[in-house]
């Protein structure tokens, strides 16, 4: 009985090794394991035994049965396998074939730029204020040191609804009606339309948007504004970017500024956009004037505070080196979704 | 405003290279916009003499001229001019020269014999005949004056000069001259300035006795000076007041009118020639015109002028528009003798006002208009007078006329270090700072620590101003950039920021574009949306001073914009578009105050996947992610502009919110938009007022739900969202979900009716539903729908 169990056992290392399929090797379980198999058989045999043989042929049995159920465990694990990698074989696709267009919606590249500056000064502790269009010429210009004979008050090309209301030509005004209404200290910026009556062309439109900025509180200085402007600067262009403050006047500032960039095209050598000169002006500032301050109720020997002012078509038209400002209004969809 | 080099190297010593000197002049606020070099086109043409003279073999009218230029050999050179002849010395254009409209000389044969070069008449060096006294009509340049042989004649004509244009802010009107940029040179570069020296040659009388001056406005007129030129010759300026005026690009044009355009240039002070003989009563009265009153311009054309202007009036009628333009009637003339000289200084603001009433500028209105020191007049009138006599245009009668009734003061204000250093970040030391003042030519008191402040910087007033010299003049560029350290602040967008945030992203997600349009547009947009002639919508604000019709009011609709902008894209054969706007409208304030400001969602989209089902799908996912509920959607056949049978009312609690739907043919039509378009108009605040911020967390279902599939008849008018409504009531709370899965009209439907199928799901939280409960729903539910909808099941 025992050549009888190792011949079984023989056999079947041999069929379970030569198997290729996962049918065969169910089929050989049940050649050798199953109800009528080899080895059940031989074990129904058991009970012809000796009392002293029974127990070693059992063993034996047993021994055999564990042996041939690892290996059929073990080649129907390597068939499994190799039959998927069969079926993942067949299942290869070509993958440099286009993706399938789930198309989605482009923001504005005007207010793309503004979210990313919104971005900045939200970081430096900044609130954002929406400020009315259709203002009081008082808040546009009185209130800004512009009193009605200031020669500047002509240069700003304004359109008038009547003598006293008129259309915003800068955000400025919201400076006021912030500094008038809120608890110090205040930092904020204040994106929006102004309006200018200049004609339509490549870089001019009678509407167009501006971010203004105002900071008040104790002990602010000129080199603060400096600081946080050259640092709004690298944020918005790139920390290579290097930053000028050239003198400049503006009536509701003293001192003031024009800021100039190097320029994101050249990097300062000299190209078409910077006009050769290596820098791009990018924004007015400077320290909130002393009048202004005590016309909207604070007080200019305690508080001081700087101002800036700058223009979104004029910064996204440099950032993605847009050469037309029409088509910003245009809202073709082919310029709209390359941003 | 305009500098030569040469003419502001006069005031001040200026020894650094033009680069250098642009930078720091820039730096300390006078910005340099542009370096140009007169005559820089014209390169290469240099004195010559003729020295020998004959005839082309070939050609009876050219000549072969040998001409010396300097060098070992002479040139030969070939031409037709005959006005030139043995030993004139004239300009030469030689080989590679570049001269006036981008001509260029190259050597070569005329008819057989080598030409070097070429003679130049003026106009060849970029001039007109009238510009230089001497220049022959149609003919080669011959040099009058001694010119060294092969020198560049660029100099002789007063080319080749360095203009600088500085940008001048108007808080300087000083700075619109050149002894003001002279000024700022000085202080800038810390060199003396050197001003003009002035003395007068007076000749005998009494100007004070001849002439008579009355202000009698003296607001607009704080200060009127003259003097009188007696013996006048009107005549050519002599070269080098010429070239002075040339190289700062005017034309000469006679001694008279040279010298004030020079006094515009130099001094910024405008200044006015009157024929003394023709002032009726020899007098000058400053005062406003008549309404009504007329005069003729020196240029001949009638004006009609009104009490808000003032004139300068004789003792008849006025003869000049105060600071904008003289009249014909007393302008000098080659007859004049006498001449009166003003000088004055007039209010700006009133200048700026007259001058844009009558559509009329002169250089001297726009200078007025920046606001000039009328203490300058004293110096002004001086050089103007020591001019006339120098180049004898005429004799300077003894007397100053001066009527000066309202005097500008100098300002003294106090100086604090510590604040100016504390304002700027800066740590000056006085000494340093007061080097600044100093250098500005403000007195500095140093014991009563004050600065007295030149009248013509009235931009200076307090110590923010002083802050500034001191700023600009150490360099903006030295002040170490810091980052404030206040009490902090918490930067954060606001619910309404925020919301607007979402609704972007929201939009992005659906294939919407963001969109921005102009917010003024023509009256025309509303007879494009056919807007009925009564309808609110045309009640608009009006801007009064509007850049053509087309921009001339602030819009009551968003649509115009958006659908402009889908008629751009389409008529671009885009095949799909679809934008969305956050923008304003402009609702007029009847009592004339300032207007509301409302913000409006607006979207509008075309193309082959898109229905009105699309744009309303959107719209209640939208609805949906803002937490928005209680919404009702109506029908709306009123909006002209829309589809009367595809047009929807949104209402959220009640409140209006806006409209949707499929525009009407004709509006389409309109915007040649020969594709069903879709738009929706939707009020930003109502969304804002009904978004539930408070959203509570609801256990997900334990127990299974039980679907039920209805189909019914009902006739085709009946609203599915009638039904809906039914089913809803009816089932109460069990019900979970109720779809609509078909409609259907056709084959075994009887005409005037229509299949609909609807999937209700059924679902209660505390326990599994029993076959009889959802069975009693379901009664109840087709009940109702019988009564209500008038439906019949299907089986």
């Amino acid at each position: 009985m025992k050549e009888q169990l190792e011949q079984i056992k023989l056999s079947a290392i041999g069929s379970i090794e030569k198997a290729d399929t996962l049918s065969q090797l169910e089929e050989l379980r049940v050649q050798y394991l199953g109800k009528k198999g080899e080895l059940t058989l031989v074990l129904r045999n058991m009970k012809d035994l000796s009392a002293e043989e029974r127990p070693i042929v059992g063993q034996l049995a047993n021994i055999v049965r564990e042996d041939i159920e690892k290996r059929l465990v073990l080649k129907k694990g390597l068939l499994e396998s190799s039959e998927q990698n069969q079926k993942l074989q067949e299942e290869t696709i070509d993958i440099t074939m286009p993706g399938k267009g789930l198309s989605y919606g482009h923001m504005h590249p005007l207010e793309q730029t503004l979210e990313e500056i919104q971005r900045i000064f939200l970081g430096m502790g900044y609130e954002i204020i929406d400020g009315r269009e259709v203002e009081t010429a008082y808040y546009n210009f009185d209130a800004l040191n512009l009193g009605e004979d200031h020669p500047a008050r002509d240069e700003q090309d304004t359109f008038y609804i009547t003598n006293d209301i008129v259309l915003r030509t800068a955000t400025s005004p919201v400076q006021v009606h912030t500094m008038e209404t809120q608890e110090l200290p205040i930092r904020m910026i204040a994106p929006g339309r102004v309006y200018r009556s200049d004609e339509v062309d490549a870089t001019h439109s009678p509407v167009f948007h501006q971010i203004e900025g105002l900071v008040i509180d104790k002990n602010i200085t000129f080199g603060d504004l400096k600081g946080v402007l050259a640092e709004f600067a690298k944020a918005l262009f790139g920390d290579k970017v290097e930053v000028k403050f050239r003198p400049h006047y503006f009536p509701f500032t003293e001192p003031s500024a024009e800021a100039d960039v190097s320029c994101v095209m050249c990097g300062g050598s000299g190209c078409n956009v910077c006009k050769g000169t290596g820098w791009i002006e990018v924004l007015g500032c400077g320290m909130v004037h002393p009048k202004v301050l005590e016309m909207a109720g604070i007080d200019p020997n305690v508080y001081s505070g700087f101002a800036f002012g700058m223009g979104l078509e004029r910064l996204t038209m440099l950032k993605y080196n847009i050469n037309d400002l029409r088509l910003f209004y245009e809202n073709d969809i082919r310029f709209l979704s390359q941003f | 405003m305009n500098v030569p080099m040469s003419w502001l190297k006069q005031y001040v010593d200026i020894d650094v290279d033009i680069k250098t000197f642009e930078d720091r002049m820039t730096m300390s606020g006078s910005k340099v916009e542009k370096i140009e070099e007169s005559g820089k086109e014209i390169t290469r043409v240099v004195a010559g003499k003729i020295i020998e003279v004959s005839s082309h073999p070939n050609a009876d009218k050219l000549r072969i001229m040998q001409v010396e230029i300097g060098g070992e050999k002479p040139l030969q050179i070939v031409t037709a001019a005959t006005n030139v002849q043995l030993g004139d010395v004239v300009p030469v254009a030689l080989d590679g020269a570049t001269l006036a409209k981008g001509l260029v000389i190259k050597s070569g044969k005329l008819r057989g014999e080598v030409s070097e070069g070429m003679f130049c008449s003026v106009e060849e060096l970029g001039f007109d005949e009238k510009d230089i006294e001497d220049a022959p009509h149609n003919g080669v340049y011959v040099f009058n004056r001694p010119i060294t042989l092969g020198s560049d004649v660029k100099p002789y004509f007063g080319l080749g000069e360095v203009v600088v244009e500085y940008e001048i802010t108007s808080n300087r009107p000083d700075c619109f001259s050149i002894l003001g940029i002279a000024r700022e040179a000085a202080a800038t570069f810390n060199k003396p300035f050197h001003f003009p020296e002035i003395k007068v040659n007076e000749v005998d009388g009494d100007a004070m006795g001849m002439a008579s001056v009355e202000i009698k406005n003296d607001k607009l007129c704080p200060r009127y000076a003259a003097r009188i030129i007696k013996n006048v010759k009107v005549g050519p300026s002599p070269k080098w007041l010429k070239d002075r005026l040339i190289s700062a690009g005017l034309r000469p044009i006679n001694n008279i009118v040279d010298i004030t355009n020079y006094m515009l240039l130099e001094f910024g002070q405008p200044m006015h020639a009157f024929d003394y003989d023709k002032l009726a009563g020899h007098s000058i009265i400053v005062r406003n015109a008549a309404d009504g009153e007329k005069m003729k311009t020196l240029f001949g054309d009638e004006i009609t002028l009104d009490s808000s202007m003032l004139v300068i009036a004789d003792q008849e009628k006025p003869v000049a528009v105060a600071g904008v333009m003289g009249g014909e009637d007393t302008k000098v003339t080659d007859e004049t003798t006498t001449i009166l000289f003003e000088c004055a200084n007039f209010n700006g603001y009133s200048i700026r006002q007259t001058s844009k009433k009558l559509g009329l500028r002169s250089d001297s209105s726009i200078k007025y208009t920046k606001g000039l020191d009328p203490n300058t007049i004293t110096l002004a009138l001086e050089r103007a007078a020591q001019l006339i006599s120098e180049v004898g245009a005429g004799e300077v009668v003894k007397g100053v006329i001066d009527v000066y009734p309202v005097k500008r003061e100098k300002l003294t204000i106090s100086y604090d270090i510590k604040w100016i250093n504390k304002f700027l970040g800066t740590d000056l030391p006085e000494e340093e700072m007061i080097g600044y003042f100093k250098a500005l030519e403000f007195d500095v008191n140093q014991q009563a620590k004050t600065v007295t402040i030149p009248t013509y910087r009235p931009d200076v007033t307090m110590m923010a101003d002083l802050a500034e010299e001191v700023a600009r003049l150490y360099g903006y560029d030295r002040i170490m950039p810091t980052l404030e350290r206040g009490k902090p602040t918490i930067g954060r967008k606001n619910f309404e920021q925020l919301v607007c945030d979402d609704i972007r992203s929201f939009m992005s997600m659906f294939g919407i574009h963001g969109a921005l349009t102009y917010t003024f547009e023509s009256p025309k947009v509303f007879d494009k949306l056919n807007l009925d002639e009564t309808s609110p919508l045309r009640n608009t604000l009006k801007i009064t001073n509007p850049l053509g019709e087309d921009f001339s009011i602030m819009r009551t609709t968003t649509l115009n914009g958006l659908l402009s902008s889908l008629s751009t894209n389409y008529n671009r054969r885009v095949e799909d578009a679809a934008l969305y706007e956050i923008g304003k409208i402009y609702v007029k304030d009847e009592d004339g105050q300032l207007p509301k400001e409302v913000k409006k969602l607006t979207m509008g989209m075309y193309g082959r996947k898109v229905d009105f089902f699309t744009l309303k799908g959107v719209i209640e996912s939208l609805l949906k992610k803002l937490h928005v509920s209680k919404t009702e959607v109506t029908r709306n056949s009123e909006l002209e502009f829309m589809h009367p049978g595809r047009c929807a009312n949104l209402t959220i609690n009640g409140v209006y919110a806006g409209y949707f739907g499929e525009i009407h043919p004709q509006t389409a039509k309109n915007y040649d938009l020969e594709v069903k378009t879709y738009v929706a108009e939707l009020d930003l605040q109502v969304l804002l007022d009904s978004i539930t911020q408070d959203i509570t967390f609801k256990p997900l279902p334990k127990y299974p739900s039980t679907a039920r599939d209805i189909a019914m008849l009902v006739k085709e008018e009946v609203l599915v969202g009638a039904i809906e409504k039914t089913i809803k009531e009816r089932s109460g709370k069990l019900l979970e979900k109720v779809e609509l899965f078909d409609v259907y009209q056709g084959k075994q439907i009887e005409d005037g009716y229509k299949s609909v199928a609807y999937k209700l799901t059924f679902r209660a939280e505390d326990r599994t539903l029993t076959d009889e409960e959802v069975q009693k729903v379901m009664k109840k539910v087709l009940n109702g729908l019988e009564m209500n909808c008038g439906a019949k099941l299907r089986d």
